[in-house]
């Protein structure tokens, strides 16, 4: 399996990412190999194996419906970028 | 100036006396970090100032625990209440949390005081602490060489004695590949044992929190102040904690012992074939029974893993997104250009690549190929260590497959890199527990032996680990390189 610059650019698309020239040029090299290595996986017959998604042990875990104290506002906004009355502050998302 | 390289019980000793104060330990921790950290590089936060305070409340006081009145440190993906956690990357430069991680508020509850946090390849993706987003981390024993990694700061801090010990966290071998690398003895516990509340996630079914200390008798009380259940973290599993230290009793006549034919079938590097023999006649005369076993999928775990731990990366990096955490690229035109340009600038090359490799096996059309797959082959390597594990009460295994290597040498290629962590990442894909303690040097490094458990058994990997280390004299050196005596 070999990923092209083209599908280095979709990927890092999804991924919010913005990749330069240079940069498309050397990941799809690299991630090519990576994907080729992870590619030894298909030489496995898998046939009704379940797939694991997580090996902890199984338990419910429920509480009391009941309120518990918050951190406050000032404090959980201390870390914004930007933040405008009592909230996170995005760029606009519509124009006008 | 005291010497924190004595272990925790002597350390108590002398906080009981009253010989020494709590005070008298974390300034002969900052004095050592002075001394020689611009060297080693071990530390990204020094918390000087909230430390004496806290050594001083305790002046005079009588330790209530075992941990009471001793400094350690912490990798930075720790949650840490007022103090900087970057977790080693630029995108969580100025983030400073609002809240304490579960394992935090237990040492502090416990006396213990936080003199600092540690470096860390960014976001625990890598095996050098090159991937920092700071500044590499050197190993004491070789300036030139790594310290290994993720948890490199840690491992180093406590192999120079900086602090007696520090808490790393272990995805496919960030605690017991760095702890190898050092020296000093590394502990992974079961994945559950230990509340992540407060870590940041790297690759949540896999991520575990352990220390990294000096003996596997410190590794045994961090580990009991540590573990239990959390309501915070829905993963940590509510068992009884066994009280550890009562394991460690030096006798481990007639424990079944595995040797993965699998593991020293491979051309395996000369010098550690040597000490694995030599560790493998200690453990025989120390009653053990070896016996061959048989994990037939090892050859498929790096590959599974490296397809598991980039797409569990990609979903839980997602929240860095310029919103929340501190750091925003200034310069956007929209919402979607400043989530592009605050990512791309604030990750680094490797977290870049696992987030594209992660973000890629998850997407449309390629994840039956590559995600599915990969979970169906964690089963195979899941049961190749139940079905060992009908025989044996351990398994016996490198830590890694050499020494710690140089600075600049695996960089250039991410695959070269990631082959460093194949005996350790097949245990985190089964959720097992398994320790590094040091086996012996070559040319002059220190190498690590690896014991695995069954889920839960702590205990058991803690027991041997001690027996062995009391039989031999690797465990506890100390690096020349900054002063020590090997």
């Amino acid at each position: 399996m070999s990923l092209s610059k083209k599908d280095v650019e979709y990927v890092a698309a999804l991924a919010r990412l913005h990749v330069t020239e240079v940069e498309k040029e050397a990941l799809s090299a690299e991630l090519s190999r990576i994907l080729e290595y992870a590619g030894e996986l298909k030489k496995l017959d898998l046939a009704g194996v379940e797939p694991t998604s997580h090996v902890g042990v199984t338990q419910t875990v429920v509480r009391k419906d009941e309120p518990r104290a918050s951190l406050p506002l000032a404090t959980v906004l201390a870390n914004a970028p930007d933040a405008e009355e009592d909230q996170f502050k995005v760029p606009a998302i519509l124009e006008g | 100036m005291q010497d924190l390289t004595v272990g925790i019980a002597q350390l108590h000793d002398w906080l009981k006396s009253g010989d020494v104060t709590s005070l008298d330990l974390v300034a002969a921790s900052f004095a050592r970090i002075g001394a020689i950290d611009s060297a080693v590089q071990a530390f990204l936060t020094v918390t000087e100032e909230a430390a004496l305070v806290r050594a001083k409340e305790n002046a005079g006081k009588t330790p209530d625990g075992i941990l009471d009145g001793i400094p350690f440190a912490l990798k930075d993906n720790m949650a840490t209440r007022g103090v900087k956690t970057t977790c080693g990357s630029r995108i969580l430069e100025e983030y400073i949390p609002p809240y304490s991680a579960t394992v935090m508020d237990r040492l502090d509850a416990a006396g213990g005081v936080l003199v600092g946090k540690l470096n860390m390849d960014e976001f625990a993706m890598g095996s050098s602490t090159e991937n920092s987003g700071f500044f590499p981390t050197r190993n004491p024993w070789n300036l030139g060489t790594v310290p290994g990694g993720s948890s490199g700061g840690a491992a180093a801090a406590v192999a120079s004695g900086m602090v007696p010990y520090a808490l790393g966290s272990d995805t496919g071998g960030s605690i017991r590949q760095p702890a190898a690398y050092c020296g000093v003895v590394g502990l992974k516990p079961t994945y559950g044992r230990v509340s992540r509340y407060g870590l940041v996630a790297y690759a949540s079914s896999l991520d575990q929190i352990g220390p990294l200390t000096r003996t596997v008798e410190d590794a045994a009380l961090v580990l009991q102040a540590i573990a239990g259940y959390d309501h915070r973290d829905s993963t940590s599993v509510n068992l009884p904690v066994p009280d550890y230290m009562t394991a460690l009793t030096g006798d481990i006549r007639g424990l079944r012992i595995g040797l993965p034919k699998d593991y020293f079938a491979h051309d395996m590097d000369a010098g550690m074939r040597k000490v694995m023999d030599a560790a493998m006649e200690v453990l025989r005369g120390l009653g053990a029974e070896l016996v061959e076993v048989e994990l037939p999928h090892t050859e498929y775990a790096l590959s599974a893993y490296y397809l598991i731990a980039p797409a569990e990366a990609s979903s839980n990096l997602a929240r860095y997104d310029g919103v929340r955490y501190g750091f925003r690229a200034k310069d956007a035109e929209n919402l979607l250009d400043m989530y592009n340009k605050t990512r791309s600038r604030g990750f680094g090359t490797e977290v870049k690549r696992r987030i594209l490799i992660g973000t890629y096996a998850l997407s449309s059309g390629y994840y039956d190929a590559y995600y599915k797959r990969a979970q169906q082959v964690r089963t195979l390597i899941r049961r190749d260590f139940e079905t060992a594990f009908e025989r044996v009460d351990l398994v016996f295994a490198p830590t890694a497959p050499t020494t710690a290597f140089k600075l600049g040498e695996k960089t250039s290629d991410p695959l070269t890199m990631y082959l460093s962590d194949i005996y350790t990442i097949p245990v985190n894909l089964a959720g097992l527990p398994a320790i590094s303690v040091p086996c012996g040097l070559i040319d002059g490094m220190p190498a690590g032996l690896q014991l695995i458990g069954r889920m839960f058994d702590e205990a058991t990997v803690l027991r041997a680990a001690h027996a062995y280390e009391q039989a031999t004299e690797w465990t506890g050196k100390r690096p020349q390189a900054i002063g020590g005596q090997a």
